[in-house]
């Protein structure tokens, strides 16, 4: 069996304060394989970008990683030195952003940061890092890309930018991308361009995706894998359709319930009582129990269990079986 | 059924003008953006009303003149029979407002910081000088909160709280209509939950009338009586939740259908929309879909297309049927 792409394994971030050390990735463990999608969900807080960020080796000091590896191709990458880790990002490790404008030179034509990628990573030269440039515009649906490629990142509308930033994160051709919400400040239709393009591309290049966002409908449509955080750990990972259709784990669950759904028309939402507790803050035993309906003494009593602790599907001591979870709604509907 | 609030042939146009000197020297028009052209609904007493479309489409503009922050450019806005902007009996005009509140997206710059929860949410009836003994602690127990919150300042809660409190103070003055203005874009889905099943027990509760304005086809859907679908400023299609997600009329709205993410849509290949709104500022002629629009005849380019009745919808397309 061919080794996946990225591997993380038992990951653990650390934010260190004046009184006390912050966890925002607390034993997070996955693999994403060639041309798989993995999306990434969890509500605002949990960990995700940290996650995203921790692989791609740009933690904002203090925060740093305190334990686990990161495997990129079964070589480790999270104990690189920096000019080295520099080189895999440019090289192997594609990222595509919220704000485009993080990943583009706001002073550099967006051709010029395409072909000096592509001089540094490639060893190609300049004329046919200039053809390559246009060619990868075009692929993104850059209308005239031959005649644009002078042209700088302002002079683009927002969903033209992040189409420009794809053909950036892809043109030196990575074996994974790391896209953090790359589709939250725009709108449906643009976003519904951007995804299937990212879809396409990592289809035909065999390119393995790690996909943050926080909607469902994009995670369904796109991801093949997803995994559920929860403060700074993994709630649930597993294939997309069992996990939104049948979870196991109860925060997933209510996320599903939770979420208006097309196809129930009117009906009373789900609440999920209270809000995630900050980091600074987090309840005893289970991180989930003071909102869960099935929280039991044992919950309260011990820390929240990892992945592998539970059946390998969700980080629950008492797992939803399918016939009790109420989402089967979708399957139905 | 009466409407409390009538929309007319509402138009707002801004002035994008760079000034005067430059235009002189860089012999440049004026240039006129017309947010909203020409748009007219009905809200009925206690139904919800919602209005959907993209980035730069008039939500807000058409929000902001129905509760009075805007004028119109055109057009008019009743309510209860009111003319907003023609009206000159001060009084009646007064009466009215108090009858409007409105709700913003962004739950952490819409409350004061330095003020107590307290005076926050007793503001609109101490403005006119109301009696406001014990209101705002009343008002939190009914958003959910408790009355001891009444002491505390903003910052010592979540967004979703937050987002409570602006209830609370909208409905402090006892309003009819509220308008509420992408109330739920800036919380989380499980947060989101929580103020909108709040909301609509609060409508129920109270008799209130909502304009409800997002960008998500989902919330809209389960809020929403009547959603109107706005695009470039124009009101292409209005319809039930039902005839629209079952049978959009107009291609626009097909189009954005199409495209928003289904929860159920696992693996589903999705024919992106082509192209992108157009400049406002220079918007297409006749018809402003259709550039994009997969269907469009010459008639299009050149005549703009009315609000139309088929089978109880309102559609603005020369071809729907
Ligand atoms: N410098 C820092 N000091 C302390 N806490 C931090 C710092 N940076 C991030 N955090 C915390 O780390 C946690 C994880 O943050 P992260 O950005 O990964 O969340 P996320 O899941 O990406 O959320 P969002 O959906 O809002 O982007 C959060 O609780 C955040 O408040
Ligand atoms: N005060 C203003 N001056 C100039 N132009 C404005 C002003 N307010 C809004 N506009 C323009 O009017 C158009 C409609 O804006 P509006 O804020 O109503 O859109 P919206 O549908 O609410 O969009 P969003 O989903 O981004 O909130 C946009 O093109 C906007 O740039
Ligand atoms: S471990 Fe207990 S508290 Fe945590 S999610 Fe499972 S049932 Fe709920
Ligand atoms: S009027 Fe013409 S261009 Fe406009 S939506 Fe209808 S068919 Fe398309
Ligand atoms: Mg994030
Ligand atoms: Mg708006």
């Amino acid at each position: 069996m061919t080794p996946p792409v990225l591997s993380v394994r038992d990951l653990v971030v650390d934010i260190p304060t004046r009184d006390t050390t912050l966890r925002p990735v607390d034993q997070v463990s996955y693999d994403i394989a060639e041309g798989e999608i993995l999306g990434v969900v969890g509500e605002s807080g949990a960990g995700k970008s940290m996650t995203g960020n921790a692989v791609i080796g740009l933690l904002d000091r203090p925060a740093h990683i305190s334990g686990g590896e990161i495997l990129l191709n079964d070589r480790r990458i999270d104990n690189l030195p920096y000019e080295q880790m520099r080189r895999v990002r440019g090289k192997e490790i594609g990222m595509v952003f919220q704000d485009p404008l993080t990943s583009l030179n706001p002073l550099l034509p967006i051709g010029d940061q395409l072909t000096e990628t592509m001089l540094e990573h490639l060893g190609i030269d300049r004329g046919e890092a200039q053809e390559r440039a246009i060619a990868a515009l075009e692929e993104v649906g850059i209308p005239a890309a031959r005649e644009r490629i002078n042209s700088y990142p302002h002079e683009f509308s927002g969903g033209m930018r992040q189409r420009v930033v794809i053909a950036l994160a892809l043109c030196a051709e990575p074996s994974l991308v790391i896209a953090d919400e790359p589709t939250t400040a725009l709108d449906v239709s643009v976003q519904a361009q951007i995804i299937a393009l990212l879809k396409r591309l990592c289809r035909e290049r065999g390119t393995a995706v790690m996909l943050v966002t926080h909607d469902m409908g994009v995670i369904a449509e796109a991801a093949d894998r997803v995994a559920v955080m929860y403060a700074g750990r993994l709630a649930e990972l597993g294939p997309v359709r069992d996990v939104l259709t049948a979870p196991h784990h109860p925060y997933t669950d209510g996320l599903m319930g939770s979420t208006p759904l097309a196809s129930k028309g009117k009906h009373r939402l789900h609440q999920i009582p209270g809000a995630m507790p900050r980091l600074g803050d987090l309840p005893d035993g289970c991180a989930f129990n003071p909102r869960c309906p099935k929280a039991q003494d044992r919950c309260r009593a011990n820390p929240t269990p990892t992945l592998a602790d539970c059946n390998g599907r969700a980080a629950c001591w008492y797992p939803l079986r399918t016939d009790d979870a109420h989402d089967m709604r979708i399957a139905s509907a | 059924m009466t409407a409390l609030v009538a929309i007319r042939n509402l138009t707002r146009i801004f002035d994008v003008s760079k000034p005067w000197l430059n235009r002189v020297l860089e012999r440049r028009p004026r240039a006129l953006l017309t947010a909203v052209s020409d748009v007219s609904f009905e809200i009925p007493e206690r139904k919800v009303y919602a209005l959907v479309g993209e980035s730069g489409s008039g939500k807000s503009t058409i929000g902001k003149m129905v509760v009075g922050l805007l004028q119109p450019t055109e057009g008019s806005v009743e309510v209860q029979g009111v003319d907003l902007s023609r009206e000159t009996d001060q009084a009646r005009i007064e009466a009215v407002r108090s009858d409007i509140q409105m709700i913003f997206q962004d739950p952490f710059a819409s409350l004061n910081p330095r003020w107590k929860v307290r005076d926050i949410v007793a503001e609109p009836v101490a403005a006119k000088g109301g009696n406001t003994h014990g209101l705002a602690e009343r008002l939190l127990e009914q958003v959910g909160l408790s009355a001891l919150d009444a002491g505390k300042f903003p910052h010592e809660f979540s967004g979703g709280q937050r987002q409570r409190i602006c209830i609370a103070r909208a409905l402090a003055s006892e309003p009819r209509l509220i308008v509420c203005d992408e109330p739920t874009s800036a919380l989380d889905v499980s947060v989101q939950a929580q103020v909108l099943n709040l909301m609509s027990d609060l409508k129920d509760e109270f008799g209130l009338t909502y304009l409800f304005i997002s960008h998500d086809l989902t919330v809209v859907q389960h809020m929403a009586d009547t959603i109107g679908v706005l695009y470039l400023g124009r009101l292409v299609e209005e319809a039930s939740p039902d005839a629209l997600f079952d049978d959009p009329k107009h291609p626009y709205s097909q189009m954005l259908l199409a495209a928003a993410p289904k929860m159920d849509g696992f693996g589903r290949e999705v024919d992106p929309p082509k192209g992108e709104i157009p400049d406002p500022i220079n918007p297409p002629s006749g018809c402003a879909f259709h550039p994009r629009c997969p269907i469009a005849v010459d008639r299009c380019r050149s005549e703009r297309p009315e609000l139309r009745a088929i089978r109880g919808t309102r559609v603005a397309c020369h071809l729907a049927q």
